[in-house]
């Protein structure tokens, strides 16, 4: 089990909390916060419904399944072919390629790049890999400010907060919060908010809308991610809602995208696999309002690709835990995560929060810290994860796994407990424990090596006559 | 060792002796045109809160008329190359990207008319290649409204009907509705910083 490290794994870092409080003790604070309980229970629930409805839709969902899985994996396998494959095509459509170990490097090599346009100022479209990296403090740290241009990122911005759902990082915010937060701290950054703004959604988009515009019209440099690369072509593609990214990749005269490694495709006909995939597992809809493809220097734009380790190939040397690097980002799996539904994403102290990031972030930033280690714990192991995930990531199994690598009996103990998923009568309790059970039949009684270090604490409950998703489904999670 | 190199050598030691996979490939890929094509993205395009008419070739200019009169459009943006004959012959001013407009030039504008390079009709996308009669891509995304007219023969069933028609050297835009946000309270609200009204033309073949 042990992993390949080739360099230096000890400089992987991730912006995320101190690491200092385990994920019960997040998750305790957050399951008494009533406001993201009910928002989370909300927005999950119609997330749920919506992505049901669109992929039920599609008679080939499997499918597309089985294909955007063999093509990660074959891209995975091939990734050292494919990444110089990218690279020659980005450089012939006229872009440059910079290569980054870890977070360190790559915000050196962007810090540099703005430094070259004389610019203080960036336009940032949402990116999980530059939120990893802590590029904004980076930037701050030498005069340059970034201005995130997301609805959500604009409102956790705004509020000086972190992120709490990969896809609607502001669902702890209630409208009102949002208002307030526009009124107060809208001036300090730019045009202030309208007077007599209410909290009608449509008004708040309003106000951010004039906001973000005269910084859109004068910004030079942009910084954004992708949700794709194709080796093929060099073509970079962004998946967006709001247009923000469209401004950001479209206006200034800089472009400046961080992507990780493993975010590659081999060709473009790759795409028609994940074009269907990630809109309708994400946001439930047959399509995002906005899809962006660029290859190299566009319409007169310079444009850099920063290519992003960070403790992804370290990743990849792992047997197990390597399909993690197939995510497309999606958050299905958050939206159906009992934990999730009840913790919210700030308990998992991550960027990359609910059931992916229990998986990604021990992984990317090893079990060093009191959190990292309890992470694998904040699961059920239900399995809906697994069902979900468009590119069938088998997360239980290797929460299982990285259990066994690193037991923390306080996060075993607890961490169902805190993580809200005591529910408040016994039955409940005892149902909840069982729900492992339809993962666990597949493995025998007690798990050969380091993985005894899981099933030696725990009974392996009896097959339940009612799988969890039949509960889940019967109950509303156990509120009925 | 360079960072590429690296990088490359950690991969390469990480992938070693790992087996390959095959690509399944039984998804639907692409598929014929049929006649439900136009209903099918007349509905798809409406679900996203966006006005669809459909009409022949010889509607196109007073249908173009109506909706910017609708609307009160004054200031329109039409790319080079969009054809004459879907245009109506007065009620608006006209603007040119040539020379090429200002950011702030393109703000003030009412509207802009554009044609596209491929729509898909199960998903409600019209895709733009910043060819003739489209333009560069700020042009579609500034001003508040963007009307375009789509041919039925650009209509494809599918995305990977879509995907096999598009060039990738060019710069695309997929646009599916019109911009939209569920960043509060999940509420959808249309329109943050795209264009907060799309309308789309289908001219049938007849
Ligand atoms: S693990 Fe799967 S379901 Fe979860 S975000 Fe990634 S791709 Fe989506």
């Amino acid at each position: 089990m042990s992993r390949t490290f080739l360099g230096m794994p000890g400089t992987v870092s991730m912006m995320g909390y101190s690491g200092k409080e385990t994920f019960p003790e997040n998750a305790a604070k957050a399951v008494r916060n009533s406001q993201l309980r009910f928002n989370l229970r909300k927005a999950t629930g119609t997330i749920r419904g919506r992505r049901a409805s669109v992929v039920g839709e599609l008679p080939d969902w499997p499918d597309l399944r089985q294909a955007g899985k063999a093509i990660k994996d074959h891209t995975l396998r091939n990734l050292d072919t494919y990444l110089v494959r990218l690279e020659e095509a980005v450089t012939k459509a006229g872009g440059h390629v910079h290569w980054a170990r870890d977070a360190a490097e790559a915000n050196r090599i962007v810090t540099d790049l703005v430094k070259a346009t004389g610019e203080t100022q960036v336009v940032k479209v949402k990116s999980m890999a530059t939120q990893e990296i802590g590029l904004n403090e980076a930037l701050h740290a030498e005069g340059i400010t970034a201005y995130e241009t997301d609805l959500a990122e604009l409102i956790v911005q705004l509020g000086d907060d972190w992120p709490s759902h990969i896809l609607v990082p502001a669902i702890h915010r209630n409208r009102s919060e949002i208002r307030e937060i526009f009124v107060r701290h809208m001036s300090e950054w730019g045009r202030p908010a309208p007077e007599r703004l209410t909290d009608e959604p449509a008004a708040l988009a309003e106000a951010a809308r004039l906001h973000l515009r005269e910084r859109f019209l004068a910004t030079k440099v942009a910084i954004s991610g992708a949700n794709f690369m194709v080796a093929e072509t060099g073509t970079l593609v962004v998946l967006e809602s709001e247009g923000n990214g469209r401004m950001c990749l479209t206006l200034p005269e800089t472009l400046i995208s961080v992507v990780g490694i493993e975010k590659l495709v081999p060709t473009w006909r790759d795409l028609e696999v994940f074009l269907q995939l990630l809109p309708r597992s994400s946001t439930g809809e047959r399509m995002n309002p906005y899809t962006s493809m660029w290859t190299g220097a566009t319409e007169g734009q310079e444009f850099h690709l920063v290519l992003l380790d960070n403790g992804r190939t370290g990743v990849l040397a792992d047997d197990l835990g390597r399909q993690a690097l197939r995510c497309i980002r999606c958050s299905a799996c958050l939206n159906v995560c009992p934990v999730y539904e009840r913790s919210g994403g700030h308990a998992y102290g991550s960027v990359y929060p609910g059931p992916i990031g229990a998986i990604l972030t021990p992984q990317l930033r090893g079990m060093g810290s009191e959190l990292d280690r309890s992470l694998p714990y904040a699961s059920s192991l239900c399995g809906a994860c697994y069902e979900v995930c468009p590119v069938a990531i088998d997360i239980p199994s290797v929460l299982i796994e990285l259990r066994g690598r690193s037991r923390h009996p306080v996060a075993e103990r607890a961490g169902m407990a805190a993580a809200g998923w005591v529910f408040k009568r016994q039955g409940r309790l005892a149902r909840a424990q069982r729900m492992g059970g339809r993962m666990r039949r597949l493995v025998p009684k007690r798990l050969p090596g380091p993985l005894g270090g899981w099933t030696d604490t725990r009974d392996l409950p009896a097959i339940p006559k009612e799988s969890f998703r039949d509960w889940w489904n019967r109950t509303d999670g156990g509120a009925r | 060792m360079s960072a590429r190199d690296v990088i490359l050598a950690r991969v390469r030691a990480a992938v070693e002796g790992v087996p390959d996979v095959e690509i399944p490939r039984s998804y639907r890929g692409p598929e014929p045109a049929t006649d439900g094509l136009v209903d099918l993205l007349a509905d798809r395009v409406r679900d996203y809160k966006a006005v669809v008419h459909v009409v022949e070739e010889a509607g196109v200019a007073a249908l173009v008329a109506d909706s910017l009169a609708a609307r009160g459009v004054r200031r329109l943006v039409v790319p080079e190359g969009f054809p004459e004959t879907w245009l109506p012959s007065g009620g608006f001013e006209r603007i040119g990207d040539e020379p090429r407009l200002s950011a702030a030039d393109l703000d003030t504008a009412d509207g802009i008319l554009t044609t596209c390079a491929v729509a898909v009709a199960e998903t409600g996308t019209i895709v733009l290649d910043a060819g003739e009669g489209q333009g560069r891509r700020a042009l579609t995304l500034l001003p508040d409204y963007h009307l375009c007219v789509v041919r039925q023969d650009q209509i494809e069933s599918g995305v990977p009907g879509a995907v096999a028609r598009l060039d990738p050297a060019r710069p695309l835009t997929w646009i599916s509705g019109p911009s939209a946000t569920s960043d509060i309270e999940l509420n959808r609200v249309e329109g943050v910083h795209g264009p907060r009204t799309l309308e789309v033309v289908v001219v049938t073949s007849g």
